[in-house]
């Protein structure tokens, strides 16, 4: 058996290990052993690439796995449960960075540097330009797309500006790093102008996920790193197809199809279709809601321990604000009370509450609240109409009734908490700011509704105090 | 017998059918773990890079041979990594 066979064989095992490893993380008790084996496959993959290139010199490789490992760990280790989000928008761009490198790297090696001046079509062979010049396009897009995502989840760039003509803006920028791509890879006989030209595809395509990411809703980017992770799989496989690299193909195509699934999947549980995300729709046309508060009740931390004191049941509803505030541990201490006078305590959890979905699951989970106590959508919605009090922390357009009553209303259907048909709310908020839909709540003018004002750790914290202190 | 290309178009669209079946009914919980693991599994493109950085002397191909393979590896590494700790917190709960 040779190198290559032996190799081989191994790359059958690695694919075999994200499939498996792929399907294990799509469920609940088995998720962290199937990440564990996508790892494990992701080493084999590695190994047998070094197998593969036999003895060269291991300067730049060690130097690049060590760099990289050192970074990774490093941003993992100073992130905070509530910044994952964004974590996975950053790495999810460098993914993307690194197939457009992949794609360059090659294009410089063999055309711009090679001596003599043939067009790389001639010397690469026409697919693998073909997929090296689509490499360089989703790679870069992906890395533009993914660090406007992350700047949105995190708040440094708020709003979302609409781009005039953005569909033709959109269409001439590829078309524009297509032609310049393959005039590069097709025509181009120099080295030195085949590099200009292909510096040009980088920058219309960089430009491209900016156009494409800028007008979507901070509440969309869930579903746009979905997708851009897609793309990311998509870029890999095309690198794939330009080495002439199976493993790389195959890997790459996985995630490309797998994300795009999860990301209709996504896009279900929010009820919205991938068009209408990506046409940036949310928020437009809400002009109409961004009216004043008039009748709102606020109340403090003692009155309401009073009512909750009384409950038998109560629900509470965490939103971003819980994650942003770390409130978690706190909220948990109040279900501890309540639960230590007799009374029923349920976590309503929406489907994309927070900035991601499962975001909720991941924050709670974290101040070790029982997994018993969480409830999704669907099973809890019938059950607030027989519920005391509902304690909404810091969430906003998850139980806004606009998303059922409104047809107008950019987030007109919507599936919501309904939290409204509890007998008292308490809505645990800093200020009447609008959420991520930027629009005006109703609940919020209820009047069985009433506002706690306030940082929602400090208030959860008072509210547990109360309870406990009533005996 | 089949080309290379044309084996690797027959990988390809087999890969493809095999990602689109792979996932189905996910729980809402999993929906952030799932997209960060297959966001780590996207970082493959290591591979890639590794094949590109295998002279010593420096050139403009291999600096970003180099490049793709330091970000391609912290999107591996890290994104395990980050992967396990959502799913590490689940764990504890049962």
């Amino acid at each position: 058996m040779t190198v290559t066979d032996l190799t081989a064989l191994l790359a059958l095992g690695s694919i075999a290990l994200f499939v498996i490893g792929l399907k294990r993380l799509s469920r609940v008790r088995t998720a962290r052993s199937g990440n564990a084996l996508m790892a494990a496959g992701m080493l084999l993959a590695v190994v047998i690439t070094l197998l593969e290139i036999g003895l060269v010199d291991y300067r730049w490789i060690i130097a690049g796995l060590a760099l990289g490992a050192a970074i990774g760990v490093a941003i993992v280790v100073r992130a905070q449960a509530t910044q994952m989000p964004e974590i996975v928008a950053r790495f999810n761009g460098f993914g993307g960075a690194a197939s457009a490198f992949v794609a360059l790297s090659l294009f410089w090696l063999e055309v711009v540097e090679a001596p003599g001046d043939a067009t790389a079509a001639s010397v690469l062979g026409g697919t693998a330009v073909s997929t090296l010049v689509l490499s360089v396009l989703i790679g870069s897009a992906t890395l533009s797309g993914s660090i406007l995502a992350e700047l949105k989840l995190r708040g440094t760039l708020s709003g979302s500006p609409r781009v005039p003509g953005r569909t033709v803006v959109m269409a001439v920028l590829l078309i524009a790093g297509l032609a310049l791509g393959g005039v590069a890879v097709f025509a181009a006989e120099a080295g030195v102008l085949a590099g200009a030209l292909v510096v040009g595809l980088v920058v219309a395509s960089l430009l491209a996920g900016v156009v494409l990411v800028l007008p979507i809703g901070g509440a969309d980017m869930p579903v746009v790193i979905s997708l851009l992770n897609s793309l990311s799989g998509l870029a890999a496989a095309a690198a794939g197809f330009a080495l002439t690299n199976q493993l790389l193909i195959i890997a790459g195509t996985i995630v490309g199809a797998a994300g795009l699934i999860l990301t209709q999947i996504m896009c279900v549980a929010m009820n919205r279709s991938l068009i209408n995300v990506i046409a940036g729709s949310f928020g437009e046309g809400g002009d109409v809601e961004h009216g004043e508060y008039g009748h709102v009740i606020a109340t403090d931390p003692e009155s309401a321990a009073m009512v909750l004191e009384a409950a038998g049941s109560v629900i509470i509803v965490p939103g971003y604000g819980l994650a942003a505030a770390r409130a978690q541990n706190a909220a948990h201490d109040l279900a501890k009370a309540l639960l230590d006078r007799g009374a029923e305590v349920r976590f309503a959890i929406h489907p994309v509450a927070g900035r991601m979905p499962g975001h909720m699951n991941v924050v709670l989970a974290e101040a070790e609240v029982p997994y018993e106590l969480l409830h999704e959508m669907d099973a809890i919605n019938p059950e607030f109409s027989s519920t005391d009090v509902a304690i909404v922390v810091g969430a906003n357009d998850v139980v806004n009734p606009a998303a059922n009553t409104a047809p107008g209303s950019p987030i007109a259907g919507m599936p919501i908490l309904e939290v409204e048909h509890a007998r008292q709310v308490f809505v645990i908020k800093r200020s009447l700011s609008p959420g991520y839909a930027g629009i005006k709540n109703e609940l919020f003018e209820r009047d069985h509704t009433a506002m706690l004002y306030g940082d929602a750790k400090q208030v959860l914290s008072d509210l547990a105090t109360e309870v406990q202190a009533a005996g | 017998m089949m080309g290379p290309l044309l084996i690797s178009l027959y990988v390809f669209v087999l890969a493809a059918f095999l990602g689109f079946e792979l996932i189905n009914k996910v729980p809402p919980t999993l929906h952030t773990p799932l997209m960060s693991g297959a966001n780590a599994m996207s970082g493959i493109t290591i591979i890639g890079a590794l094949t590109l950085v295998t002279v010593a002397a420096p050139s403009v191909g291999v600096v970003l041979g180099f490049l793709a393979l330091v970000l391609a590896t912290i999107n591996v590494v890290g994104g395990f990594l980050v992967t396990d700790r959502m799913l590490a917190t689940f764990g504890r709960r049962s």
